[in-house]
């Protein structure tokens, strides 16, 4: 075989995520595993951090679609995740409300309940990557700095705009016999967050959407598609020598984001012990996210996982010095900067710093080694 | 009919007047060249045609079709290729990677295989390179990849900015070898040089460009010959 036949396959330009079923059938069995295994060994305690961790991979992975990947700089990405959580979460409280008469949790695993939790969760991915397409407009112009304060001022505008919402009306007769006026004060509780939500998510759940989101993001990585994205963050001149369209590429990318953040979102809106306020879409949890992205390396999809991994962690490590998180995270990420720039796994993937040998079966070669 | 006819083109940074009414064509199947001092606007000419800037005044036709006022990707997607000043090379991506983006928009597959053998073959420091990444590569094997990527769009007309770039003599030659085995192949080429003496030896044909206007364009083997062009450009002998 000649170097030539391992490359080309047809340019397709769309992202064949059902190209096979078989990784989302293991990720889907894993997240099964997980959710039966974990809870009885090591109790309660550790899997919520493992929820935790779960929906971070979530998130950080989404915004490395458009940081890591198309190289744009967004600070943020809570703000989509936030869109998410409220219309998810309002969509099970009232949907609950109107049909079961409560708010509680209705039925049990793969119950009717979870079902709609789960297509709520899917709405609030939608109208994220609404708001990710209308973010995602200054991009074609801004570069940079630039587009960083557009971002931030997206989540902070979005923050503000929360406070203002009405109180949360948990009386399913107040709610039948006046939807209008209820639903005109946007009951999603103001400052205060909102209380009530349906508590759904699951290591199940989780698992199973970081499941899709990462071979949703490794598919479009090796896509044709999502190399021209690479290159937007390549060379953005050169890109469009390619005839590459920059822009609906940036734009694709804010929105597959921000769906996948308003979906991480959903899920955290139904996290038992979680009280989704409007302090969430602010530059705090944005700026974790970033600080994701960047200790993984640019567009490493397995280095901003481990990355989320250790800072959902950390801050429980750390849970007698709370008040100094910030600061620690701060040092660390200069900590970082200094010492590894380009991330803890840099551009490459974990495998990549396996030995060659563990990656290919015996009888199998790698097209790289045919080809040389 | 001309394969790239340019018509009276003015191009302006901000107050700064890099063009001033230029006019140029390229027939199928020639190597044009051209050719000027720093700062004299060929770099700009480039960007204009592949739409990278917009010009004040004048037009372009390609294949007849006016291109103007079309945006880069769309004119590339017209197989009209070019190859920037400084390679442009994605420099983390691998140089296999590279090549692919190349036929970013061609979906004829067995076609597209056939370009990626024949750009091989042309570059054999290419091939041995497939899965490096580009940043790597040396300015002289960046710029195989470069020219290669652009060989991967079928390219009707390739355009070339300075492929001589800080590259070493025999380095230098190799490609200009190439690029005469490329226009062989029935590829139109537009090719910006400052070494004059190197682009009126593969050229048919050459523009002589001094800010922004051109002064003097004829065969190649001719403005070899001519006394000013000695002068000014090959060194005065
Ligand atoms: N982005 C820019 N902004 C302002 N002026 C520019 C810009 N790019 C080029 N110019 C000016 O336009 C003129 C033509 O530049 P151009 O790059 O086309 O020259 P060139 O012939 O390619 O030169 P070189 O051989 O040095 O590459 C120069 O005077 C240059 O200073
Ligand atoms: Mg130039």
């Amino acid at each position: 075989m000649s170097a030539s036949d391992v490359l080309i396959e047809p340019t397709s330009h769309g992202v064949n995520i059902l190209k096979s079923a078989a990784p989302i059938l293991v990720g889907i069995a894993l997240a099964v595993g997980i959710q039966f295994l974990l809870p009885s060994t090591v109790g309660p305690y550790y899997s919520r951090l493992v929820i935790d961790a779960g929906i971070a991979m979530i998130l950080a992975v989404s915004l490395n679609i458009v940081n890591g990947m198309t190289g744009q700089f967004s600070i943020g990405h809570a703000g989509f995740m936030t869109i998410g959580a409220y219309t998810a979460g309002s969509i099970t409280f009232y949907s609950s409300l109107l049909i079961w008469g409560t708010a509680a949790k209705h039925g049990s695993f793969l119950g009717s309940g979870e079902w709609m939790f789960v297509i709520a969760c899917l709405c609030g991915g939608i109208t994220a990557s609404i708001a990710g397409f209308v973010v995602g407009l200054p991009s074609l112009r801004l570069r940079g700095d630039y587009l960083a304060i557009v971002t931030l001022g997206f989540g902070e505008i979005l923050r503000v705009l929360l406070q203002q919402t009405g109180k949360v009306v948990d009386n399913a007769e107040i709610v039948r016999n006046a939807p209008l006026t209820t639903f005109a004060t946007v009951p999603v509780g103001g400052a205060i967050g909102f209380d009530g939500i349906p508590k759904y998510t699951t290591l199940f759940w989780v698992y199973a959407f970081l499941a899709i989101t990462v071979i949703f993001a490794y598919r479009l990585k090796r896509s044709s598609f999502g190399r021209a994205m690479l290159s937007v963050r390549e060379d953005e001149i050169a890109a469009q020598a390619m005839g590459i369209n920059t822009s609906r590429q940036k734009l694709l990318a804010f929105i597959t984001a921000a769906f996948f953040a308003g979906v991480g979102g959903g899920l955290l809106a139904h996290e038992s012990g979680v009280i989704i306020s409007p302090k969430d879409a602010g530059f705090q949890r944005s700026f974790d996210y970033v600080i994701m992205t960047v200790l993984g390396g640019r567009g490493s999809i397995t280095g901003v996982m481990l990355a989320a991994i250790l800072l959902s962690g950390l801050p429980e490590v750390l849970r007698d010095f709370e008040r100094y998180r910030i600061i620690i995270y701060a040092a660390l990420l200069i900590f970082m900067m200094l010492s590894r720039p380009q991330g803890l796994f840099g551009i490459h993937e974990i495998w990549d710093f396996f030995p060659r040998s563990w990656k290919t079966l015996p009888w199998k070669k790698s097209p790289r080694e045919e080809a040389q | 009919m001309a394969l790239l006819d340019i018509e009276n083109l003015s191009v302006s940074y901000g107050s700064i007047r890099a063009l001033r009414g230029i006019s140029l064509k390229v027939e199928p199947g020639e190597i044009v060249t051209l050719i000027g001092g720093n700062g004299a606007g060929k770099s700009t000419t480039l960007r204009t045609i592949s739409g990278l800037l917009s010009p004040q005044e004048g037009q372009i036709l390609f294949e007849g079709k006016p291109i103007a006022s079309k945006s880069p990707h769309a004119i590339a997607a017209n197989r009209l290729i070019h190859v920037p000043e400084g390679r442009g090379i994605f420099a983390n991506l691998t140089v296999e990677e590279n090549l692919r983006l190349g036929a970013y928009c061609r979906k004829d597959t067995h076609e597209i295989r056939q370009d990626y053998e024949h750009a091989l073959e042309l570059f054999p420091r290419v091939k041995e390179r497939l899965w490096q990444l580009a940043g790597t590569l040396s300015g002289g094997e960046q710029q195989m990849v470069a020219i290669a990527r652009a060989l991967l769009a079928r390219p009707k007309l390739l355009m070339l900015d300075e492929p001589s770039l800080g590259l070493a003599p025999q380095i230098v030659q190799l490609i200009f070898q190439v690029i005469r085995k490329i226009n062989a192949g029935g590829t139109t080429i537009l090719l910006v040089e400052q070494n004059a003496n190197l682009a009126l030896q593969v050229a048919h044909r050459a523009y002589v460009l001094e800010v922004g206007k051109i002064e003097m364009s004829g065969p190649a083997a001719e403005l070899a010959n001519s006394d000013d062009i000695r002068k000014a450009y090959l060194g005065g002998h």
